[in-house]
């Protein structure tokens, strides 16, 4: 049997975690935003660009964090079906809620997270169901893979419940919906990536869609041709409604758009929509029974086995 | 007075340098869009430090008024070092809208005439609020610069009500050096950048909704008479 893995070595993984996804950001998102400058005609909009991309110059070499708005921190862990951990999964948890409270003291990162109604602030990000902590499982492996995806935002985001009927026009035009009423001025913090959950129940719908804009890198596509397609022409259209960066008239307002599917009720056609702002947040890394750590930026949440349609 | 730009595309994007307390006839100068750059010292307010001054009644703790009149709706991502000193990295707005009623007394009571912010206000709101106070609103940019503005603060001069509102809310007296860029969005004619973009974006709409059709199921909302029924 693989040896376990020590809570300590993933503590101190999900603190550098921490630090890097507040810090740097993903060469995959800055390349797909100085592509949307680069077709940008709107000279603000296109300043805004510009200034964001030195903003992550000065971020990465000053290792200060891209944006003060730590948005909600939280971890995705995909497990090896073969994997252990020492003290198991409640060392995993306590490792992970202990790595957010030294980071963001460390880093420092705001301390967001505050009780809903009281608004008591512990002042480490760490509270009742936070960090949530979302797993998904691989056969065949030993290994954990942990991500942290920091997502800022208190707008972008929507749920709907559409109907079989609504089709494919239904999903562009609830889209568009979404990306007017959160683009202009700019509170979507766009351009962004677009993550859509369709099916599912209400929550699936809901949390695919955020691990479709958070867990795919920019240029990744949706294996069924189908989707695929849908994922261009959603982009197309996104940047044809005419708004772009910061809400000034212009094209720069999705950087891609990922569309994950779950079967779901044979009467409903839920959809979920989350738009990655530009301070897009994520950082993974695969930590083996050996203690080799490998840290990366495509976090491959998507396996062909997390996707997989049958019994197997 | 400058004539009011008609498009987005003659906004000029002239570059500004302001030093605080920032002087009247400076901020009637401002035009929209214009690069804006603040040198000296401004502070943080947004819910917290705005309750205590607007509700409760409370005047901004003593000498802060003197010191600025730039009023920064953000919290600082800061920490208290365990000498007792402040690490502040990064400062990002939050959206300004959410403080629209209060402003009359804001002004009133804290003598603040530029407002940094995030997303602005309407222009209804401009012309209510702050043409009468004599204020203007510039809006950050991005929004995400949070390293950009982080790197131009000099030192953390003082924090207020620290304990009773959190790191998030407490009132930061930042002294600064060439924080920006900020664009002017509001005007001291209460004329707003985003509400001339907007004219464009929405000149457009429905164009983009033309093949769209509406969704079978409405919502409360979209329906506005409670009496309506969501389906159609
Ligand atoms: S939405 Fe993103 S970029 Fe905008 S302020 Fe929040 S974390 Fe920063």
């Amino acid at each position: 049997m693989a040896k376990s893995i020590p809570a300590k070595l993933i503590e101190d993984t999900a603190r550098e975690l921490t630090s890097r996804a507040a810090i740097d950001i993903p060469h995959d998102f800055r390349a797909g935003v100085r592509r949307a400058r680069d077709r940008e005609r709107n000279r603000l909009a296109r300043f805004v660009l510009d200034e964001m991309d030195r903003n992550w110059d000065i971020a990465t070499e000053d290792r200060r964090p891209m944006c003060a708005d730590t948005g909600l921190p939280r971890y995705y862990v995909r497990v090896g079906n073969e994997a252990t951990i020492d003290g198991g999964f409640v060392a995993l948890e306590r490792a992970l809620r202990q790595a957010t409270a030294d980071a963001t003291a460390t880093i420092p990162l705001r301390p967001n997270r505050v009780h809903p109604l009281t608004r008591i602030d512990h002042n480490n990000n760490v509270g009742t169901h936070a960090p949530e902590i979302t797993y998904a499982f691989e056969p065949d492996r030993d290994f954990i893979d942990v991500t942290t995806v920091h997502k800022g935002g208190l707008f972008g985001s929507d749920y709907r419940m559409l109907f079989p009927a609504d089709g494919i026009k239904g999903i562009k035009r609830f889209f568009v919906d979404c990306l007017v009423q959160f683009g202009k001025r700019g509170l979507a913090c766009q351009p962004a990536i677009v993550g859509i959950g369709l099916g599912g129940a209400k929550d699936t719908c809901v949390r695919l869609g955020k691990e479709a804009a958070c867990l795919r890198v920019v240029g990744s596509r949706n294996p069924d041709p189908e989707i695929a397609k849908l994922e261009q022409e959603l982009t197309d259209l996104g940047n044809y409604i005419g708004i772009g960066a910061m809400g000034f008239a212009g094209t720069s307002m999705v950087v891609a758009t990922h569309i994950e599917v779950a079967f779901s009720h044979t009467g409903g056609l839920p959809i979920g929509v989350h738009q990655f702002c530009l301070s897009s947040r994520r950082a993974t890394a695969r930590i083996h029974p050996d203690g080799r750590v490998e840290f990366r930026d495509d976090p491959a949440w998507f396996t062909d086995y997390y996707r997989r349609e049958g019994v197997e | 007075m400058t004539a009011p730009y008609t498009r987005l595309d003659d906004v000029g994007m002239d570059e500004v340098h302001l030093t605080t307390p920032v002087a009247d006839a400076d901020i009637a100068r401002l035009k929209l869009g214009d690069v804006v750059y603040l040198s000296g010292v401004l502070y943080t307010a947004r819910e917290g430090v705005y309750k205590k001054v607007v509700d409760d009644d409370r005047g901004l703790p003593a000498g802060v008024r003197e010191l600025t009149n730039v009023n920064f709706h953000c919290s600082p991502a800061a920490a208290i070092r365990p000498d007792g000193t402040y690490a502040v990295e990064a400062v990002t707005a939050t959206a300004s809208f959410r403080f629209g009623k209060s402003f009359p007394k804001w002004f009133e009571r804290s003598g603040s005439r530029v407002i940094v912010g995030k997303a602005g206000l309407t222009e209804t709101a401009y012309r209510e609020w702050f043409v009468p106070a004599g204020a203007v609103y510039l809006t950050t940019v991005g929004y995400g610069l949070g390293a950009t503005y982080g790197k131009a603060i000099r030192r953390v001069v003082d924090v207020h009500w620290l304990r009773e509102l959190g790191i998030a809310q407490a009132l930061w007296v930042l002294e600064v050096d060439r924080l920006g860029p900020f664009l002017v969005e509001g005007d001291r004619e209460g004329r707003s950048l985003f509400a001339l973009a907007n004219r464009e974006i929405n000149a457009r709409l429905a164009e983009v909704y033309r093949e769209l059709p509406p969704p079978a199921l409405s919502r409360f909302g979209e329906v506005v008479s409670r009496e309506d029924e969501v389906v159609l």
